[in-house]
Parts: C-alpha cells; structure tokens; sequence
C-alpha cells in the first residue's frame, strides 16, 4: 500500500496539469487559466469563510488591487514592467490594502462584517471609477505583456504567450499557494481559526487573541486573492473598477460556495468549474445572471457543501459500506 | 445656493430612508440582510413607468400619483412570492447561506426584468413634469421633490405608529427582540416573518416607484441605492429606526454637499464618514 495516496494524486494531477497545453486548445486553455487564477482567489477567500468562518462580500478589492498594482506599474513605470517585480508589488499593495480594510472589519463578525467588506470595497470600486486621470475610470487600463526574468515577449501575440511560458509561471505560482494554504491550515495558527469559527467564546478562553487572529487570517486570504488578481490580468489583458464591485466579490462567495467550502480543494473545484459554466451560460443566452442566480439558490437548497462536499460524504458512503462488509 | 442643496440633501435622506427602512424591517424581525432589496427596489421603478406610460396623459392628473402605488403592490407581491418559496426555507441555517440566496434572487430577479422590459430604458417623467416647480426662498425648485419628502414622512410616521403602537407592530418588535421567547409565547412565526417581509418589500418598491419620473427606468437602478442603505443601515445601527432615519439624514447631506462642493470624491467622502463613525463606535449609532 501506499502511505500516502492522496500524495501521490496531486502529484499525479500536477503532472498531468504540465501537460494541459498540448491537450487544449487555445481558447480552451485560457479558459483554463482563468479557472486557475480564480482558484488561488477561491483557496485565499476560503481561509476566512470555511476556516474562520467570516463572510466577506468585498474581496472583489483585493482581486482589484492586485490587478490594479499591475496595470498603474505598466502605465507608469514601464521599467519595471517585470514578472518578478509584478507579483511582489502585487502582494505589497494587496497587502497594504487588506491590513487597513481589515482593521476595521474584524471588529465585526457576521452580518456586520459582510456589510463592511461590501462597503469598503465599493470605496476602492468608487475611488478606481471616479479618478479617471490616474485610473482610467470606466475605460480601465490596458496590460500588456510583461517581460520575466530579463526576457522580453515583444512580436509574441498573446495566446502564444499565455500557452507559453506564462501557463508554466502560471502552474508553478498555483501549485506553491496550494503547498502554503495546506500548510496555514494544517498549523497550529490554522487550527486556532477553525477553533474561533467553532466556539469563539471558548477560543478566546484558551487564550487565543480573536481579533488579532480573524486579523491574520483576513490579510493573508487578502494577499492569495491579490496574488489572484494580478494573475488574472495577464491572462486578461485589461482591467476594470468593475473587479472592485461587490457583484464580482459575490462571484468570487459562488465560485467557492459552488467547489464547497468545508475542504480545502472545494474553492480549486469550484473557481474551474464557475468559470466554464459563466462562459457556458454566457455564451448560450443573454440571460446568464438569471442562470447563475438560478444554480445559486439550487445549490443553497440542494447542494451546501458544493460539488466537492457531495462528492466527499458519497465517497465516504462508499467506504463505511466496504468497511461494513469485512469483519474487523 | 445652500437652500437648494439642503433641500436636495433632504430629498436623498427622504428616498435613502424609503429603502433603508424595508431592509432594516426584514432584518430586524427575520434577522436576513435581503440582497435582493436592490431587484424590489428596480421592480418597484419598472412596473410604475410601465404603468404611467401605458395610461399615458389622458386620465386625472391626481390618478398618476396613484399609480406610483404600483410599485409597491408589485414589489409586495414579489416578496410575498419570494418568502412563500425561498427565504422560508431559511431562517434556520447559517448567514452564509442566507446572504447567498438572496444574492441569487438578486441576480435572478435582474434578470427577469430584462426578460419582461427588455433592455431599454423607460421614462415616464409625466408626474414630475405635472407639479411644475415653486420658488423658495428665490430659488426655483421642483414640487416633485417635495412630494417624495411628504410621502416618505407619511410613510415613516406610519411605519412608527405601527411598530409602537399597534398589536401587530409589536408582536414584530417582540420577534425580532427574541424569537425563541417570541415562540414559546405562542406567535404564529411563519406567518408574521411573511407580513414583516412584504412590508420590507413593499416600501422598497414604493421607493422605486418615486424615483422613476425623476430618473429613467434602468437595468441595474437598484445597485447603487442598495449600497447607500447598507451604509445607512451600518451607521444608523442594526434594526433602529431612529438609526435609519439619523444614517439617511446623514447620508443625503454628505451626497447633496458632496456633489456640489467635491464632485470627484463625494462617493468617496461619504465611505469615509462611514468608517470614522464605525471606528469610534463599532455597533452603529443608534446599534443595541
């Protein structure tokens, strides 16, 4: 028997992922790398609904602020214009921007809390809307490809880039953030937040600071969604105020509400699939609002621990009957 | 200028009010934040465009502000519909779920307007037009708005008498202070949840209702209003009507003077004041 099988089927998965390149085609990969963007937002937006238990309906402005970081770099210091420079500041601001947003919403839990990160990320999306001089207002900013590592892309087209060398930069980013939250959430740092989403009464009586904690847990769901963000406007190429509105941060909630947000794959699950089906829905009928809200309330009533909950407790039906069946 | 622009501070307060009252209702007794107050809000303003277009000039002028009641039967009958089958269903699980349900009726109900109006805008300015415009103070003002301000001051003061002084104003009052004790002393839970929410509904719909001969019937009219009362909300307190009426005050001004002095940051200006107040006084000014 293997001693870890479960090891051994990410290790699997990673590596067939190497080779989704050759296996689609190149629409269907950009698509793909949406769905992959979407799934580092989704593992950051998890840490603080499925593991402290905070509901934010205003993640759209840390996605924006990675997205943002990147576009202003290109508009106004094109020298830096560099992967590797990129993703850092991308982190910085999220960063920056999560730690004073932060600060004044975990004073609050439950509805309060919602409506706070809703408000304040209406603040950025009013702010990123109104100063058209520095941010382009409702136009947006353009993103062109940026260079890595001191190699330019100049007179490569995009798809050719992004099914490139991005994909793999893409992948590698995907693959660390998925080692880093499976390790915060496995830590005891992790087990303190599920401990204060459970019983937060008796968290705090065994010594956990709460709010500093629910603190610590917002800043680094904001800095995975961030990271998200940037990605994403890449495989984009444009970025709007609209990624600040709290219609997107709602997309954000179904995407993870959709994989499931009792496990850890569950937001990965749901980001790939929420992207497909958008696109699906989108492209069949003009009414795709109607089809999203329409899945969200089946979900709500049928299906609330999502595709990857469902999945989890039939495989684990499965089990106790083979279990059941040999004598112990 | 400063007449004009508290007055147009006034008129805000008097819509922002409108819509904030509704959705403190729903939340106070039902304990759910409606997302889709924002949809009831845009039926409200669809079907009383639609309705004054239809009847066109030739009726009474008077029987034109009736119709604007339109709005908040239809949007009353929605939320009677949308309890009967979703949030009933609710009340028993976790704010994550009830948040997203009612963000998927948002989405939902957005959608089947365009179905049923298509994607155009409607005007329907006849009732503004009709009051003509007053002079006060020297300036010239519309008549319209003072309208929408006597309307929303009945509305509220109906809305307090009934919350403090009559039976089923307080049987409400009593659910929302505990609902288990509400239940132990035998009121029928289900049935008052259903009334609190298409009063919740209703009065959104009215708001819609009044805006539209001001402003064109648009997809998407309910965002922005939506955002503005949570704020209301969030400042004035959790289920406070005082709360609501001092947040919407508050809120109207700091948009009226915003406007006219910084345009640019006036949206800006106003998350700010919010945040100071939330700082200093984390449950909201008038919050339990």
């Amino acid at each position: 028997m293997v001693k870890n099988p479960r090891g051994v089927a990410y290790v699997l998965i990673f590596i067939i992922l190497l080779f989704i390149p050759r296996l689609l085609s190149i629409h269907d990969l950009m698509l793909f790398e949406y769905g992959l963007t979407f799934a580092i937002v989704g593992l950051g937006f998890n840490l603080l609904l499925g593991y402290t238990g905070l509901l934010s309906f205003g993640h759209g402005a840390y996605f924006a602020a990675g997205a943002y970081t990147v576009a202003m770099i290109a508009r106004y210091f094109p020298r830096a214009y560099s992967l590797e420079i990129l993703i850092p500041a991308a982190l910085l601001f999220s960063l920056i921007l999560s730690i004073i947003f932060g600060f004044l919403c975990v004073r609050h839990t439950k509805i309060f809390f919602s409506i706070l990160t809703l408000s304040l990320s209406m603040l950025l999306f009013a702010l990123l809307f109104k100063l058209y001089h520095l941010t382009g207002g409702s136009d947006g900013l353009r993103v062109p490809l940026p260079t890595l590592l001191g190699i330019s892309f100049k007179g490569i087209r995009r798809p050719e880039f992004l099914s490139g060398t991005y994909y793999y930069f893409l992948l590698v980013l995907f693959a660390i953030s998925c080692v880093i939250m499976r390790g915060i959430v496995s830590s005891p740092f992790g087990k303190a937040l599920q401990a204060i989403r459970d019983n937060e009464v008796r968290a705090e009586l065994i010594g956990i600071r709460v709010r500093r904690y629910r603190l610590y847990a917002f800043i680094i769901s904001g800095m995975f969604v961030g990271l998200g963000g940037a990605l994403w406007s890449f495989v984009n190429g444009h970025v709007t105020a609209d990624l600040s509105h709290w219609v997107f941060s709602g997309e954000i909630v179904y995407m993870t509400l959709l994989g499931g947000f009792g496990i850890l794959e569950g937001p990965i699950i749901g980001a790939i699939l929420f992207t497909y089906l958008k696109l699906y829905a989108m492209g069949n009928t003009q009414y795709w609002m109607f089809v999203i809200g329409a899945t969200l309330i089946v979900l709500v009533l049928l299906l609330p621990n999502g595709v990857a909950g469902a999945i989890a407790s039939l495989l684990a039906k499965m089990k106790r009957k083979t279990v059941k069946g040999t004598p112990c | 200028m400063w007449v004009i622009y508290t007055l147009n501070g006034l008129y805000f307060a008097a819509l922002l009010f409108l819509i904030s009252l509704g959705l403190n209702i729903i939340l106070g007794v039902m304990g759910i934040l409606n997302l889709a107050h924002g949809a009831l809000y845009a039926i409200g303003a669809f079907i009383a465009a639609w309705v004054i277009i239809a009847i066109g000039m030739n009726v009474p002028p008077f029987l034109l502000y009736v119709t604007l009641l339109s709005g908040l039967v239809l949007a009353g009958i929605v939320g009677f519909l949308m309890e009967k089958s979703l949030i009933r269903f609710m009340y028993k699980r976790t704010l994550e779920y009830q948040l997203l349900l009612t963000f998927g009726a948002l989405l939902l109900l957005e959608d089947v307007i365009k179905m049923i109006w298509g994607g155009q805008a409607l005007y329907a300015s006849a009732p503004f037009e009709l009051l003509g415009k007053v002079d006060i103070l020297g300036h010239v003002y519309p008549i319209y708005f003072l309208f929408v301000m006597f309307i929303t001051f009945l509305a509220g003061l109906f809305i307090w008498f009934f919350m403090g002084r009559t039976k089923l104003g307080i049987m409400l009052r009593a659910i929302s202070l505990d609902r288990e004790m509400a239940t132990g002393l035998g009121l029928d839970i289900g049935r008052l949840s259903t009334f609190a929410f298409v009063l919740g509904s209703g009065l959104a719909g009215l708001a819609g209702a009044l805006v539209v001969p001001t402003t064109p019937a648009l997809l998407g009219i309910g965002m922005d209003p939506l955002i503005l009362a949570f704020i209301v909300v969030v400042v004035g307190g959790l289920g406070s009507l005082k709360g609501a009426l001092v947040g919407a005050l508050l809120v109207g001004f700091t948009r009226s003077f915003g406007i006219a002095i910084f345009p640019e940051i006036e949206l800006p200006l106003l998350f700010l004041i919010a945040g100071i107040i939330l700082v200093v006084k984390p449950q909201g000014l008038f919050g339990r």
